[in-house]
Order: C-alpha cells, then structure tokens, then sequence
C-alpha cells in the first residue's frame, strides 16, 4: 500500500485557484520531485500534505491518505500529532526558520520534547545522534551555539536534523538548497539521498529541475497549479513531452548551451488569454491554439497534460536559433591571442580588504577587456561581492590599485570619480533594494538619464521609452513602482539604468541568483543581446557554474578571498588546475560536461 | 448578543470614519470658529456668570458669564497652532540635527548625540519650562521650549533611519550613477529617511498639544482673555467644585484632539509602513 496518496487536489484561496485537480503518490524508500516556478502551486501542495495552508484556505480532495488516515478528516490536534511525527517538513530559509533566540540543540530537540519521544534526560545525546546523522561537524559545539552562528549550510542541516527527530515517514523539503552554495548544496542532496536509502519517502520541492535529477526518482512538473507532466525522472529529462518541461530544461545554462538562447521562441500569435478551464500553459505556449485555450488537457498514457506533446526527445543542444554570426564572431575573438582582443578596460592590481583585521580579499589581480564577459565565481565568504564594490568604487582597497581606461580609479576622491562614473555601471542581485521605494519607473531611469545631461521633458521620456523596449518592457511599466513589478521586470529595469548612461563596463553581482529558471534565461539571453549589440564588457559574479559557463569567455575562480585560478571558460572547465575548481565542477548539479 | 469580538471588529471599522469626522470637525472649528459657534467668545455677561450647561449655553458659562462652547470652539485655532507649530519646528530641527549627525561624521555624532542624550534626559515638560523661563511668556516661545524638548526625540529616529537608508542599495545605485552627494542627500536620504518620523510626528502632535496645554495652563502662554485650552483648564481649577463645566470641557476638548490626530496618525503609520514594505 502507497504511503502517500494524493487524488483530486484542489486548493483555492478566495478566488484563486492555487492547486487544481494534483494527484500524486509515493512510496517509502521512493523520491518525488515536484518542479515549477514561483507561482505554480508546488509550495500550496506540499504545506497542503502537513495541514499548513491556512485559515484562508479550501481544501478539497478525492483521496489524501497518508498510511490509511484520511488527512482531509483531521482536526487540529490530530494533526499536530501527525505533524513533525509522521511527516517531517523543511522550509528552504533556515535562518528564519530557526528560532534566534534558541539554540540549535533546542531546536533540534523540540520535536522529542513535543512528542514525548525521549525523556529529558536522553535528549541531549538524541540531538547529539541527529547532528551527526545530519552530518553537522563538532554537534556538541553546535548544540549550543544560536543560529546566527552557523553558515548557510549548517543551519539548513540542523533544520533537517529537526525534521528528522520524529523519524517521519515522510519528508518533505521545500527548496532546501536553494540559497546555498554549489558544494553544501550537494552534500544536503547527499544527506537527503542517505535518508531516501534508509527508508524515508521523499517529497522534494524545487524550481530547478537540474537540482533534483540526481535525487528524484519521479517528477511532477507544476504549472499554473496543475501538473502539467510527470514521470520517471530518467525518462522525462531525455524525452519532456510537454512543451513547459523543454522549455524549463531548455532554459538551463551550461556549457552545451554556450553561444545558443536559452529562452524558447515567444508565442507567435498573441491570442487571447486562456479561458479558465483551458491550459494554463496556453498563454506562453508557441503551439498554442484554440482548443488549447478552451479545455485543458487530461493526463496522457504518458503522463503529459498536453494537446500537442512532442515526441522527440531533446536534443543535447536543445533550442532554437543558433545565431551563427555571433558564435563565430566569438569563436574568431576567442582565437585571437589575449593580448590583441582590444584595450583593457578595467584592472585590478594586487588588491587586499579586510574588514575589522578579517582579510576578506587578498592579492587579488585581474583585468577585464573591452567586449568581453568575465565570469568570477565563488561561493558566499568568498569574497566576490567586496571586489565588485572595489572595482565599483564603492569600496577602497587596503593595498593593491584599480585603474579604469588605464588611468587610477581608486584611492581618488569621489567627486575625481565622479565624472567617470558613466563608463562603469552595475546590476545588483536584488533590483528591489536598488531602487528607490518611493519612485516610479521612470524616476529610476529618468536619474540616470538625468547624468548624461538629457533634460528633463519629452527628451528624456523618449530615451526612456527606448531603453525600455531595449530590455525588452513595455512603456506602459513607466509609472509603475517597483513593488508593483514582478522579479524579471526589476531586473530588465535595474538593466537599462544601468544602460542609460552608456557605459562600457558593467559589473554584474549575481544578478540572475534570486530568479526563477525560466525568467533566469531571459534575463541571461538579454545579457548577451546587450553584449552583442553595444559590446559591452561585462563582470559577471555568480555562485553558479552552469550560469557562467553558459555566458563567460574568462572565468576566475575565488576562494577564501584569494583567486584561485583565471582562464579562458572551456579550458578551466575542461582542465580545472585548482583542486578547489575541481572539487566545484564536481559540485555542481548537472556535472561540467553535461 | 453582540460577542466582543465582533463589536471589537465593528468599532476597528468605526474609528477611523469616527476619527475622520471629528479631525473635519475641528479643522473647520479652527479655520472658522463663527460658522460652528455664533456667540462672541469675549463678551461678557455678568448677570448669566456661572450658568450650567443648557440650551441657551450648551457648555454653560464662566465667572464672567462668557459663552464656554464659544470659548472652546474660538480656542481651537489658538490651541491647534501651538501644537502645530512646536511640532513642526521639532521636526525641522530634528531632521536637520539628525542628518548632520548621520552624515557628518564621527566628531559631530558623538557631539549631538550625547547633546541629546542630556535632553533626552530630563523630562520633556521641564525642559520647556525651563526654556519658556529664559524666553519668556508668549504663543511662540512656547513653541520654541516645546520644540527643544522634543527635538532630541525625532533626531535620534532620523539619525537611525538615514544609517539604514545610507547602506541601502538605492543610495549606493545613485553612487554608481555618479549623482553628487548634495542631490543624493535631498532626493533620497531625506526623503526616506524623513518620512517615517513624519508619521511619528502626528502621533507627538498629540504630546505637544498637551505640553502646550500645560504650559498655557501655567499661565505662560497666551495671555487673558484669548481663549486657549490649556489658559482655560486653569481658570476652571478656582471653579472646579461649584461649577465644573469651566474645567471639563475645555480638558475634554484638549483630549479628544489629541485622540483623533493619534487615531489617524497610527492609521497614516500603517499604510506608510505597507506601502514601504511589501
């Protein structure tokens, strides 16, 4: 019998249709992947399974069993037996998750005391078992520290140590990787697979269909609140029958998708919205038509909820218009030798910060040429952000020199720089916090315009208007707030202000990081198109190898504050000569050639 | 049976349409005292002194048979303008002193900051009566001591906003941009970091309408025979057991104001911080 059966799930929230008509099963032992994007119901459904959903919330069902008990039928306190007990839940930020005021060994704790799973006097050497088990170095000490004292990746293997407590039948993890860094990332997957081998059964929440490969042995693609394909996970990542699913595996970077689009085609025909009972994918769909629009799908034989499945499977080079003047440009700009691509824009010469005595950057040399993309990867603590501020000048090195056009750049006083400052721009990885909360669109583009001198006016609204359609918005977002944009329209928007003043650099700090892989690839194609259009060279700090193996000619490699390696993007992917290189290539979900 | 709950839920709908009215209510007193109250508010009228309420005066009369809902309605602008007025000079020089203290480097944060703490120190109403002793009686230099009182306050709220505001990534954007210090300071730190004690501000209106009151009340304020709340509430202490209305409504009228702005100000507050968040 399925541990875990799921039949007919709808979740409305007033008039919003959240989750529609899921079902799913699992077994012990067994992993389902459930992948979508922000939006798409796959969070609704998993608090659903552990009773979380709301006040606000309807829930109906044919069937949720969970080991035979119907949970639609269990009252509040029933529920909080079955919660933390039988099924485990772990939320994606640990560090909000974890009380601050509590130590890691009281939370841990809780569900034994909450439980009655251990007496009192057992329990220390229990979160002493489950730290371990959840492989957290040194739990005695850890035991007793705060939260805030521990890093991204401890802090999320204590909250699974928490979850685990209760030894639940059923775990379900919500994005817990999904702010952590490639090489802790993969140990949490290493952990979570552990638990799957022992028994646990595993319901795995992602928006990144890579990340859950590895682990899944099935996968349920959500969009719009249905499932719109699911199915062993081998079989559906080499042939995704839904037009959603090739596209989402299609907008992974990496180092087969160089030189190539990673968004698929727009929609030819803007045809009229879907109705409410037509395929919620239909508004974004190329193959789209009007049955599409008016009746959703059933599920397949296949297991694919589409009207226009395709059969093929997906090419290792899946998408759409190679851009053959382009890539061979590259390719011819990539023989030349070094020296020759052109002048350099941007140097950094020795350079070291620390901060309170903690060195943060050390040593650190590297320059970037005009027109190219220079990837600096690094995980968090690695120091990348502060070097960004460095050749920003937003930060002033404590040793070491940054030149700009060949003339310094640090050390000078602000309003030296000031007038110079239009040749350097940056997007940030949060847009949101970057712009001005009070301001329009507009404002925060017509300020920079304001810089370079164009009045204010119909002049400015004009340029404004066209560096809007430059990144590809609407003028119709003009008076808009940023609160009222969505994550891809702030960052489009945190683009062209940067464009407005015409720079030739642009620092780019994780700016895709905080977006869905969907919208991650059109913001990534936009990059590329700028680049290609107005030549502009770009830093591009990511955490990401797949993001910068997709996008950089150069890559340097960051750990602990030191550069650990620097050359051209297929040779250090191919013949990593750093160890810590290595030991990221290996991290990485997808794998280096993949 | 009404449950509590629900009556609770009922007067949380109310309030702010009961809190609006009143606030139309007493700017209209203020603005025009002879469209609410017909009767002159300094004539007197020896033979109806001490008159209780009724309906030939809805709020009685005092000792010298002057109209008191005339007085109450005539003191309004008087009463309104000094609070107003002590309340917008605290934040002027509270936004002033904060910025420079934020951004005018270490000397000048340990200088005003530690200035503060010695005002933040001493109670507020003190402080003005020690200022309006050095100043003098008078509408403004109670203003001028309820400001000083009160300036320390909204310092120390925008000198913490405009640290956060300086860090945020707008500012550091408008860096990057190459916009120069004066215009990044006026176009977005001040408002930012502004903007949250503006919403305070309406709330300390209510405190500074009762320190103004209570100085009034000490006779430092207005002088007689202008009608003032705060004048008023003393003359009615000599009458309070034989004729209690001189007292009570010009202190009910001090009271409610101060209820309503708050009521309103709490109300700004939470949209402002909605709109901000989000």
């Amino acid at each position: 019998m399925t541990l875990l059966a799921v039949d007919g799930l709808d979740v409305r929230f007033g008039g919003v249709h959240a989750v529609r008509d899921v079902s799913l099963t699992l077994d012990r032992g067994e992993c389902l992947a459930v992948v979508g994007e922000s939006g798409s119901g796959k969070s609704v459904t998993a608090r659903t399974l552990v009773g979380l959903t709301g006040s606000g919330a309807t829930v109906t069902a044919r069937a949720l069993h969970f080991d035979g008990t119907d949970l639609t039928r269990l009252s509040e306190p029933r529920w909080r037996a079955v919660r933390g007990r039988r099924i485990g839940l772990v939320l994606q930020d640990a560090l909000t998750s974890l009380d601050p005021l509590r130590t890691v060994g009281a939370e841990v704790a809780e569900p034994l005391r909450v439980h009655r799973l251990a007496p009192r006097a057992e329990r220390p050497a229990r979160v002493h078992d489950l730290l371990t088990g959840a492989g957290v170095p040194d739990p005695e000490r850890r035991a007793a520290q705060h939260p805030h004292q521990l890093s991204g990746g401890l802090r999320q293997r204590a909250l699974i140590a928490s979850a685990l407590a209760g030894e639940p039948d059923l775990l379900i993890a919500d994005e817990p990787t999904t702010a952590l860094d490639a090489t802790v990332q993969a140990q949490v997957l290493d952990l979570l697979d552990a638990l799957r081998r022992s028994g646990t059964a595993l319901l795995l929440i992602s928006h990144d269909l890579s990340v859950v490969a590895r682990l899944a042995d099935r996968v349920a693609v959500m969009f719009g609140g249905r499932i719109v394909e699911t199915g062993p996970t081998e079989g559906l990542l080499a042939r995704p029958r839904h037009p959603y699913t090739r596209a989402l595996l299609a907008a992974v970077p990496g180092a087969r998708t160089r030189g190539r689009r990673l968004s698929g085609p727009v929609p030819a025909t803007d045809g009229p919205p879907p109705g409410p009972d037509g395929c919620p994918y239909a508004r974004r769909c190329p193959a789209a038509d009007a049955v599409c629009r008016a009746t959703v799908p059933p599920l397949d034989g296949h297991g694919t909820r589409c009207w226009h499945p395709a059969s093929d499977t997906l090419t290792p080079e899946p998408v759409v218009t190679p851009q053959k003047t382009r890539s061979t440009d590259r390719e011819e700009r990539r023989r030349r030798p070094d020296a020759a691509t052109g002048e350099t824009l941007v140097e950094v010469d020795g350079v070291s910060k620390a901060y309170r005595g903690r060195p943060v950057v050390e040593e650190v040399s590297l320059r970037l040429d005009a027109g190219e993309t220079l990837g600096l990867v690094g995980e968090s603590g690695s120091g990348k952000t502060t070097l960004a501020r460095i050749v920003l000048g937003l930060e002033e090195p404590d040793t070491g020199a940054v030149r700009l056009d060949g003339q310094p750049w640090s050390g000078l006083p602000e309003r030296h720089r000031r007038p110079r400052r239009s040749h350097i721009q940056a997007v940030q990885q949060d847009p949101l916090s970057s712009f001005d909360p009070r301001w329009t669109v507009a404002r925060v583009v017509g300020e920079a315009l304001a810089r370079t001198g164009i009045p204010r006016g119909r002049a400015r609204t004009l340029r404004t208007t066209e560096l809007l359609d430059q990144v590809g918005l609407a003028a119709a977002l003009l008076d808009r707030r940023p609160t009222e944009l969505s994550g891809g329209q702030r960052q489009r928007v945190a683009i062209a202000r940067a464009l407005a003043s015409g720079p030739r650099i642009l620092v780019c700090d994780e700016p895709v990081s905080a977006l869905d892989v969907s919208v991650q690839a059109q913001i990534l194609d936009l990059l590329e198109d700028l680049r290609r259009d107005t030549g502009l060279a770009v830093l591009f700090i990511s955490h990401d190898l797949g993001v910068v193996q997709h996008l950089a000619d150069r890559v340097a490699v960051m750990h602990d504050g030191r550069l650990v390696e620097t050359g051209h993007a297929e040779e250090l992917f191919a013949r990593p000569a750093a160890e810590y290189t290595r030991r990221l290539l290996a991290a990485t979900p997808l794998g280096a050639g993949a | 049976m009404v449950r509590p709950r629900a009556a609770l839920r009922l007067t949380g709908r109310a309030a702010p349409a009961i809190a609006a009215a009143l606030l139309v209510l007493i700017v209209l007193a203020a603005v025009a005292p002879g469209l609410i109250a017909g009767a002159s508010p300094l004539e007197t009228d020896p033979v109806a002194a001490l008159t209780p309420p009724g309906s030939a005066h809805w709020f009685g009369t005092d000792q010298l048979g002057r109209d008191l809902f005339a007085r109450v309605v005539h003191g309004t602008r008087p009463s309104l303008l000094l609070g107003l007025g002590a309340t917008a000079l605290s934040v002027a020089g509270g936004a002033a002193l904060g910025l420079a203290a934020a951004l005018g480097g270490r000397a000048a944060d340990q200088v005003l900051m530690r200035a503060a703490d010695v005002l933040l120190a001493l109670p507020p109403i003190l402080l003005a009566l020690l200022a309006v002793t050095v100043l003098g009686t008078g509408s403004v230099n109670v203003m001028i001591a309820i400001a000083i009182a009160f300036v320390p306050g909204y310092a120390r709220i925008v000198r913490a906003e405009t640290l956060v505001v300086r860090r945020s990534g707008y500012v550091e954007s408008a860096v990057v941009l190459g916009v120069p210090r004066p215009v990044l300071i006026v176009r977005h730190v001040l408002p930012n970091a502004v903007g949250p004690m503006l919403v305070l501000a309406t709330v300390g209106f209510g405190a500074a309408l009762i320190a103004a009151s209570g100085l009034s009340f000490l006779g430092l304020g207005p002088q007689p025979p202008s009608p003032e709340w705060g004048a008023m509430l003393s003359q009615g202490r000599s009458f309070l057991a034989t004729a209690w209305w001189i007292g009570v409504f010009p202190g009910a009228a001090i009271t409610l104001t101060t209820l309503t702005v708050n009521a309103v100000g709490r109300r700004a507050q939470r949209r402002f911080t909605r709109r901000t968040a989000a």
